[in-house]
């Protein structure tokens, strides 16, 4: 049984903070990225973005240990849309989810198992990850 | 009964023509394929995009390469796809091409690619249709041909880079070809350095100049260092009378052959929409020697398909609801 986990970051600040974790954990297997534009549940809502990113997973996943990582968890869609798409690619052993923010503002069943920090925000408020280089947080207003 | 509605504003929910497309637009639909080709390459080449919606392919001409790949593009967004050919429709029966339509609209239709000999029949039905139905052309008459101009525009950027820089040549039956004009437009939009087209003049459309190209009649001073050529099938089902003097005579003074292609740029590459007519507009080794990307052609059509497909689906998004 293979035992190294597997670091996939979510497109795009969590690659960045998937990248930062990679180096310091010295980790040998390949680093895997996830664009979920194709798996979001609000297509027919916004449509298409043209710079999708593509998706990139080194190795096969099959039976492997993936921690995915994400910048920011707030209602849960993106990480039920990563679920999907890593099912599409293969049947993992266990997912395990790292973020560097979690906030309030959940609409789905989806809690992280390794967490940076835990803020509470205001309804209008946002939080942003800025990068690659260097990493900062913004916490913008909305203004409607 | 249906009333064609008038003006252009039904054009952004529809893909008609490359005309329609500003250089802007071409570039984003290119950037969304290239994120498709990599669902090609997986071991479930399938993303859930169009899940539940219902697509039909109405082909009034025959046609494999662009049906088929339409069908895989369909099915690798999770759509349903139904494929209707003219030799099994009630157009044959005068059904007219309209009332087809409204008979597959009535069955929750949500995007029409239609293909038909008489130009601007996808121009018509796209007038037609409700708001929330997209209609798709993929070849009408002698018009337009613009899913196979975008892809071929995807192929060569893959190979070829940046369009400001490459001379195009494209040779043969200009004049009956709809994927030559949708090539001139999008080549034009993308800024390409020169675009030239090669044929006999009675090959060539009047006054084919005012469309931006340099006209040639000569075959090797047309090749004559280009980055990419294009070579055109000789559509006789669309002559009437004798264009060009024998198959023999047409190969031996507009066929590409490999000493015509080491007239143009040493990585020059070779395109061809298919299908081709080997011996007549082009020698079987050329069509598979190193430098023909004609295969790619077809497994990036379907990549481009795809994007086009997904742009208009969420296209619908943009709108709002409007009745």
């Amino acid at each position: 049984m293979e035992r190294r986990p597997v670091l996939i970051g979510i497109h795009t600040g969590g690659v960045w903070v998937a990248e930062r974790l990679h180096k310091r954990l010295g980790l040998e297997e390949p680093l895997g990225t996830l664009d979920i534009s194709f798996y979001r549940d609000d297509f027919s809502q916004v449509g298409i973005h043209p710079q999708v990113k593509t998706s990139h997973l080194p190795i096969s996943l099959d039976g492997r240990h993936i921690i995915l990582v994400d910048d920011v968890l707030h209602t849960g869609r993106t990480i039920r849309a990563a679920m999907n798409e890593i099912f599409d690619f293969a049947r993992p052993a266990s997912i395990a989810l790292a973020v560097l923010i979690v906030r309030d503002g959940r609409e789905l069943p989806v809690q992280p198992d390794i967490v940076g920090a835990a803020v509470a925000l205001k309804p209008r408020q946002h939080i942003k990850l800025t990068g690659p280089n260097p990493l900062g947080i913004k916490i913008l207003e909305k203004t409607e | 009964m249906t009333t064609a509605r008038p003006g252009n504003s039904h054009r952004l929910r529809h893909f008609l023509t490359t005309e329609d497309l500003s250089g802007q637009a071409m570039t984003e639909i290119l950037d969304t394929a290239e994120s498709f080709i990599s669902v090609g390459e997986r071991e479930i080449k399938k993303v859930p995009l169009l899940r539940g919606k219902t697509i039909v392919n109405l082909f009034f001409e025959a046609s494999t390469r662009t049906r088929t790949t339409f069908e895989i593009a369909g099915k690798r967004l999770s759509a349903d796809i139904i494929n209707i050919n003219t030799s099994v429709s009630a157009t044959q029966k005068g059904e007219s091409l309209l009332d087809t339509v409204r008979n597959l609209e009535a069955m929750h239709t949500d995007l029409f690619v239609i293909r038909h000999p008489v130009s601007g029949a996808a121009d018509l039905v796209a007038r037609s249709v409700p708001n929330h139905v997209h209609v798709v052309n993929a070849g009408d008459g002698r018009h337009a041909h613009p899913t196979q101009g975008l892809l071929d525009m995807f192929t060569i950027r893959r190979y070829k880079g940046d369009f400001r820089r490459l001379t195009v040549a494209i040779v043969g039956d200009v004049l009956h070809s709809r994927v030559a004009r949708s090539q001139i437009h999008a080549l034009t939009a993308l800024g390409a350095k020169e675009v030239r087209v090669v044929a006999p003049r009675s090959l060539l459309p009047a006054a084919v100049e005012t469309l931006g190209v340099t006209a040639y009649t000569d075959m090797a001073r047309g090749l004559k260092d280009v980055d990419v050529i294009i070579m055109l099938r000789l559509q006789f089902e669309r002559m009437s009378g004798a264009l060009i003097p024998s198959a023999r005579e047409y190969f031996d003074l507009y066929g590409l052959t490999r000493e015509r292609l080491a007239l143009a740029h040493p990585g020059a590459i070779v395109m061809h929409p298919g299908p081709m007519n080997r011996g007549l507009e082009i020698a079987s080794e050329v069509a598979d020697g190193p430098q023909s990307v004609i295969l790619p052609q077809v497994t990036n059509g379907i990549a481009v398909r795809m994007a086009i497909l997904a742009r208009l689906a969420g296209a619908s998004a943009l709108e709002g609801k409007t009745p």
